[in-house]
């Protein structure tokens, strides 16, 4: 494999930027790296001359809540977002995700902002944010200095293993709003022991519950891989927010509904679409109940444990 | 170049380095830091693991400057060197608790493995001074370990835990063995232990001479392609290419192989390539990097040719021909065992069971990729260090010379010789430490290469292959098919054996007649068998070579047999144990092949042992007393699964097997020992040391091995076929008992005694009054003798005949005697297969029950716990057998569940270490080992092998317990989780397909398609 001839470590945005403006396709990104060398390793990506590594960006990895969002740098790696207390409190689903990626070595480097930019769509990491309905914050270079602008996740993705950033574009950060009361989030996957790097299957939630704890009021799903971008179950979320009360039956017509919603294949090493269309009913049920569950003990500062309704209990 | 500032160990070091470098490589051939090695280049292995300000990464992919004024510490940085003396030469360093605990519980065996280990684990140990076992195997499992087995490591972690928190370390706990003699039996430190736990240990790669070439080589892209033409013009010419060397380049002979002489030096001329990745050209230059960007611009015109990849198809009439030359097309061998008359077994039985299986195609991964460096004659300049040396030395080389890793040096040195035309004893092959073989390392790879290019060149030649290379070209575990038909009378008693078997041996025969030979005359399992007719077909492929692997054929063949016992066991209602008691091969029976079992036969022990345990875990645990019956556990199914095997120790059927061993004592009252078998990691230098230490009566520390030399040691043939402790070991026992015979001569002399009363203990030498007095008739008491080995158990109080080892050894040269003995140890001879004889000398036995739990809403499969009995004759060391048994039962769990090298018409699939994934940390189960002793006599101290055994068994024993557990029988390895829970959905009894074919995912058994 041919290598690289420049490695950049510019410290802020507008450098790096500039850098990228510099040098069009004849540059790369690089954060952790975990994804980009090994592809340039595998020959799968064409090596570029210039790498710019985006992780010395002042405050590229921080983790804050301004201004009614949680946001964090596209820099973050795995392991930072794993251990911080705002997002365990929120975000649960992330830190799920992102905690079952690599082993320490990898996620102590890898970022959340490659795993977006990378494009997969089982993507651990990125399933977990499309679930918190999260916004990405693109810098781009121009004439004028930096130009940010937030966009909604799904809208970066092209295609398996493809993003619509242009060559002077980069993640800068992500958004979304904090976990409110009666709120709550999940993920889950199912792996194969044998030589996939990507889940099976990965699936997280997010509901928030009415008031009375037994229905659900708000919900997203998010679904990888279920076609050739991250996936949003949108039907199965309708059948979560529309039903009477989330209990057993509910969750039976919301798995029904993300089955036949996901476009899943069949891949040869890695499942069949059959065995995945049963996870989709496995992990959904896990999901929804861990959801579920957590947005109830999310009211429960107020009000006693056992003032949950019974009834619900049993999903 | 760009100047890179950092921080390694605590030393700033700034260097000029081209931008591209990874700091694995910053570290190893910029700063000479060889102590962080490089398993895989995709942060897959961890091998590479070093810690950057306070975290740890891959250093095989991180680029070196992310650590841009950082603070690296790497393996070298551990250990701290103890102050006091003041030039440095005798300072020992002070070993970090987790090196000190990794020696001290045998976490380290290859050694490749543990620098990365100890610097992850460390970064637990700063966090968390009291981890749990998951929290252990959290944090190490993405660090992969071929050897261990992995319990040693977390029981290391842990008592590196403990001993930071209280200061005490706790010991190993190691299984019961037989009353330990001095050296034998004892859980001795393996003599390499420190070397490997800090770093200095030295592997191919890590050795660098002045002026060093790299090689990098071409390869086939087709699995079967004449090749027209090769076009290396614009290679040559590019600036730091010093060669391009093709078939027209080979001096000597134009193919090698172990058995038959059938593998190109370089595909092309008259041989096509006939598998991707049969090396085509090599080219030498400056760099590595020069050498690779080279690759890319030679030219090579093939013909594509039509490929067979199929062995059942290669045997058909018109099936594509590998190697026109031979006599029987694609048939590498025809293997038969012919036992009774099975028709009249069948019609005995009232049970017949047949079915299909198949096994795959595995990888060995043993984590230090291949790499050979070659030294012409008449070079001169300077040697790098070896593990035991601070400092590089001045060197002249007398002779082509071969530094590699390798399983057999003088078979590496016969192939080298022939190959570029020169005498065997032209050719020096020196074997250095080998980060695990596991019968991977026994063909050629780059040696004949290297060696070549080191002729052409005038230089000294280094090709490492990368992990991606080593994967695609090193020959396999055979893939098989394997129908069988077993029979059995009512009570349980069998009758019968039919077997077929097709072995996949790939484009050149390797091993490949000898393994298949294995699984066949292994395919009646360890039973009683009183009629058999077994044929195997061993057949050349296009697909990648096929060769030894731990198990040798037996794996695959075991699992057929203990899959059918079972089919059997449900079927005649009768306990899976039982059935198998009742069969047992036991002393004075007979085998298929017409061996009569005279001594040293404990599988029913071992068998009662494993039943013992489970039943007591299932009394504790309050859980059925029917062991096989399920149990269910939230979504998850558990149940018990047994298997038993057996495997030869020995090369056996008939081939001369031998090994020399030399044996020196100095007047600084220390010996070597001295043979050119193999150390893999198995510990045979441990294994060595004790026999030595033993018979001259020394401490252990004061014998010096030295293996793998062809100049500097004897030939203790190849270490394959768990032989080398029983033979090589035998050779280290006699060659030590005979100098110990010339020194009691001498001593007697000086004496004025009988030499059979000169004793040697704890490095003196001494009349022992008591058996003189015994000789005399006199009543002194000899309690505390022990004739095993010629020496006293204490020394009489008063007894003034007494002189140092030292002192001994000074006598001996004083009678001007040679110091030195070499020893030919032949072992019991035996018979090729169909004369019926004895084909083995001796056989190790073992029975595996493995607990496991299978998730019936997801399929997933997970063993929960091994227990396990090994008679393995004798326990020389318990510490590195419990090593080996850990080890190969972790390796059978990846046979089972995980791994499949991948080839789709002749096209590997399987292209990165992370698409062949062995079995990590998390895999491990709780183990219960069990040491089962029935001695064989010729055996040192009657040690028989144990290096193969400990995998064989396990993998049926895992699908007999899934299908205890949820009624599904997996006919195909690995078990694919997927065909798993579809069949359990569907209510299929039976299904055929496996990893690596999901999507025709459930083929039920009688409706395959092919
Ligand atoms: C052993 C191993 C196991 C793994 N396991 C998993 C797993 O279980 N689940 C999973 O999802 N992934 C897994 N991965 C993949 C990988 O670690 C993750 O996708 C990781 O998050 C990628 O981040 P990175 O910082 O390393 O990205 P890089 O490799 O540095 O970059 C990836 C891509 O994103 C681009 N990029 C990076 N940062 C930016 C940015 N700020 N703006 C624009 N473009 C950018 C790069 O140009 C490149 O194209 C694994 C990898 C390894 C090596």
């Amino acid at each position: 494999m041919a290598r690289w001839r420049a490695y950049h470590t510019p410290s802020t945005v507008a450098e790096a930027l500039s850098l990228l403006h510099q040098h069009k396709d004849k540059a790369r990104i690089i954060a952790g790296g975990t994804d980009l060398i090994l592809d340039m390793e595998a020959e799968l990506a064409a090596a570029p001359d210039v790498l710019v590594d985006v992780t010395k960006i002042g405050g590229i990895d921080h983790i804050a809540q301004k201004d009614g969002w949680i946001v964090l740098g596209a820099g973050t790696t795995h392991t930072q977002i794993e251990s911080s207390p705002l997002l365990r409190a929120h975000a649960r689903c992330l830190t799920e995700s992102c905690g079952v990626i690599g082993g320490p070595q990898v996620r102590n480097v890898a970022t959340l902002g490659g795993n977006v930019a990378h494009a997969l769509p089982a993507a651990d990491g990125t399933i977990g944010l499309l679930a918190l309905e999260a916004e990405v914050e693109v810098a781009e270079h121009s004439a004028r200095g930096t130009l940010h602008t937030w966009q909604p996740l799904l809208s970066i993705f092209a295609g398996p293993g493809r993003n619509r950033l242009a060559p002077d574009q980069m993640l800068h950060a992500f958004r979304f709003r904090p976990t409110d009361a009666r709120a709550g989030n999940a993920f889950d996957r199912i792996m194969r022991p044998q030589g996939v790097a990507l889940p099976v299957l990965g699936i997280a939630a997010r509901v928030r519950m009415d008031a009375t704890l037994r229905r659900v009021e708000d919900a997203v799903i998010a679904i990888g891989p279920a076609g050739p971008t991250p996936f949003r179950a949108t039907r199965a979320e309708n059948v979560l927010t529309t039903a009477e009360a989330f209990d057993d039956d509910t969750v039976e017509k919301a798995i029904a509904a993300a089955q036949a919603q996901a476009s899943l294949r069949t891949s040869k090493y890695r499942a069949s679409q059959a065995y995945r269309h049963e996870m989709i009913g496995v992990l959904l049920r896990r999901v929804l109940q861990t959801s579920v569950e957590r947005a109830r003990m999310n009211d429960a500062p107020a009000e006693p444990r056992d003032a949950y309704p019974k009834q619900c209990s049993g999903v | 170049m760009t100047p890179l500032t950092l921080t390694v160990n605590g030393e700033e070091r700034s260097l000029e380095v081209p931008p591209s470098r990874y700091l694995a490589e910053v570290l190893r051939y910029d700063l000479g830091l060889t102590g962080t090695k490089i398993g895989c280049d995709e942060a897959e292995c961890g091998c590479c693991t070093v810690i950057v300000d306070g975290q740890s990464v891959d250093s095989c992919i991180y680029p070196a400057f992310k650590a841009q004024g950082a603070q690296v510490l790497t393996i070298e940085g551990l250990a701290q060197t103890r102050p006091g003396s003041q030039d440095g030469s005798c300072s020992a360093p002070e070993l970090h608790p987790l090196q000190d605990a990794f020696i001290r519980h045998g976490a380290t065996q290859c050694g490749f493995c543990t620098p990365g280990f100890i610097m992850q684990a460390k970064t637990l140990l700063d966090e968390n001074p009291d981890p749990t076992d998951l929290e252990i195997k959290e944090c190490l499992k993405d660090t992969y370990c071929r050897c261990t087995g992995y319990t040693s490591i977390i029981s290391s972690v842990k008592a590196a835990s403990e001993y930071l928190r209280t200061g005490t370390m706790p010991d190993a706990v190691l299984p019961p063995v037989t009353k330990p003699l001095t050296q034998i039996g004892q859980p001795l430190q393996r003599p390499d232990a420190v070397d490997k736990v800090t770093g200095a240990a030295r592997y191919t790669d890590d050795y660098t001479f002045d002026g060093m070439l790299f090689g990098a080589t071409l390869r086939s892209k087709h699995p079967h392609a004449q090749i027209r033409s090769i076009d290396a013009d614009a290679a040559r010419a590019l600036n730091g290419v010093h060669a391009v060397l093709t078939h027209a380049e080979v001096p000597g002979d134009p193919r090698h192989g172990l058995v038959e002489n059938d593998w190109p030096v370089f595909a092309g001329g008259p041989y096509p390539a006939r598998y991707v990745g049969d090396p085509i050209a090599l080219v030498v230059a400056e760099t590595a990097e020069i050498a690779q960007q080279a690759l890319t611009l030679v030219r090579v015109d093939y013909e594509v040719l039509p490929a067979v990849t199929d062995p059942r198809e290669a045997l058909q009439p018109d099936a594509p021909q590998l190697h026109p030359d031979r006599p029987d097309g694609n048939l590498l061998k025809h293997i038969k065992v012919r036992h009774g008359d099975v028709e009249e077994g069948f019609a005995e039985s009232d049970v017949i069971v047949e079915r299909t299986y198949r096994t795959p195609m595995t990888e060995h991964a043993f984590l230090e990729p291949e790499c050979a460096l070659a030294v012409p004659a008449g070079y001169s300049g300077v040697r790098p260090p070896n593990s035991k040396e601070k400092a590089a030395h001045d060197y002249d080389s007398d002779k082509l010379t071969v530094y590699v890793g390798s399983q057999i040096p003088y078979s590496d040195r016969r192939q080298v010789a022939k190959s570029l035309g020169l005498d065997d004893e032209e050719v020096r092959v020196i074997g250095t430490l080998m980060g695990g073989g596991f019968g991977g390392k026994e063909d050629i790879a780059g040696q004949i290469h290297a060696a070549l290019a080191a002729q052409t060149t005038g230089r000294p030649v280094k090709i490492l292959y990368s992990r991606q290379e080593s994967l695609i070209f090193h020959p396999k575990r055979h893939s098989t098919i394997i129908r069988i038909k077993t029979g059995a009378r009512r009570d349980g008693t069998l009758t019968a054996v039919e077997a077929e078997l097709y072995g996949d041996s790939g484009a050149y025969a390797s091993l490949g007649e000898k393994v298949m030979t294995r699984a066949t005359t292994h395919a009646t399992g360890p039973y009683v068998m009183p009629h058999a007719r077994i044929d195997c077909y061993a057949m050349y492929t296009n697909n990648a070579p096929s060769g030894a692997f731990r198990g040798f054929g037996v794996t695959q063949s075991a699992f057929a047999v203990e899959s059918n016992l079972d089919i059997l066991s449900a079927e005649l209602g009768m306990d899976p144990a039982e059935l198998r008691r009742k069969n047992v091969m036991r002393v004075g029976v007979e085998t298929a092949t017409g061996q009569e079992l005279i001594e040293s036969v404990g599988l029913l022990e071992c068998l009662d042992r494993v039943e013992e345990e489970i039943r007591k875990s299932q009394a504790s645990g309050s859980l059925p007393s029917d062991p096989w019956a399920p149990v269910r556990i939230g979504s998850k199914r558990l149940a018990w699964g047994v298997a038993a095997g057996y495997k030869n120790t020995g090369l056996g059927g008939g081939a001369p097997d031998k090994a020399e061993a030399e044996v020196e004592v100095f007047p600084d009252g220390t010996a070597a020992i001295r043979t050119s078998s193999a150390e893999m990691g198995q510990n045979l230098v441990g294994v060595l040391a004790a026999c030595t230490a033993q018979e001259l009566g020394l401490p252990y520390e004061k014998v010096l091995v030295t293996v793998m030399d062809t100049d500097l040691t004897p030939d203790g043939g190849p270490s394959t076929a768990s032989r080398q402790t029983y033979v090589s070991g035998n050779a280290a026992r006699l060659a030590a008992r005979a100098m110990r015979q010339q020194m009691q001569n001498v001593l007697a002399e000086k004496f004025d005694t009988h030499p059979e009363v000169i004793a040697f203990h704890e490095g003196l030498a001494y009349v022992d009054e008591r058996r003189l007095a015994q000789i005399h008739g006199s009543e002194l008491p000899v309690e505390g003798a022990n004739s095993a080995n010629g020496s006293a158990g204490g020394i009489l109080p008063g007894s003034t005949r007494t002189i140092s080892f030292a002192d001994a050894v000074n006598a001996l040269l004083a009678e001007n005697r040679l110091p030195k003995i070499r020893y030919e140890y032949w072992a019991p001879q035996t018979q090729p297969l169909g004369t019926g004889g004895d084909m083995h000398f001796a056989f190790s036995y073992a029975v595996h029950a493995a607990l496991v739990s299978v998730d019936t809403e997801t399929g997933e499969v997970a063993v929960e716990r091994v227990i396990s009995a090994h008679d393995v004759g004798r326990a020389i060391n318990p510490l590195s057998l419990l090593g080996q048994i850990e080890g190969g039962i972790v390796m059978g769990i990846g046979n089972a569940l995980t791994e499949n090298y991948i080839v789709e018409d002749g096209i590997p699939w399987t292209e990165r270490l992370g698409q062949y994934k062995m079995p990590g940390i998390k895999m491990t189960p709780k183990m219960d080992s069990h040491i089962v002793e029935h001695p064989t006599a010729d055996g040192p101290y009657g040690a028989k092998g144990v290096g193969e055994i400990s995998s064989i068994p396990i993998s049926p024993a895992i699908t007999n317990a899934i299908c205890n557990a949820v009624g599904v029988r997996c006919l195909a390895l690995p078990v694919d989780q997927d065909a798993l829970l579809l069949a359990m959905r569907d209510g299929e009894k039976e299904i055929d397909g496996h990893w690596g074919q999901t999507g025709q995912w459930l083929v039920p058994n009688g409706r395959q398609p092919h």
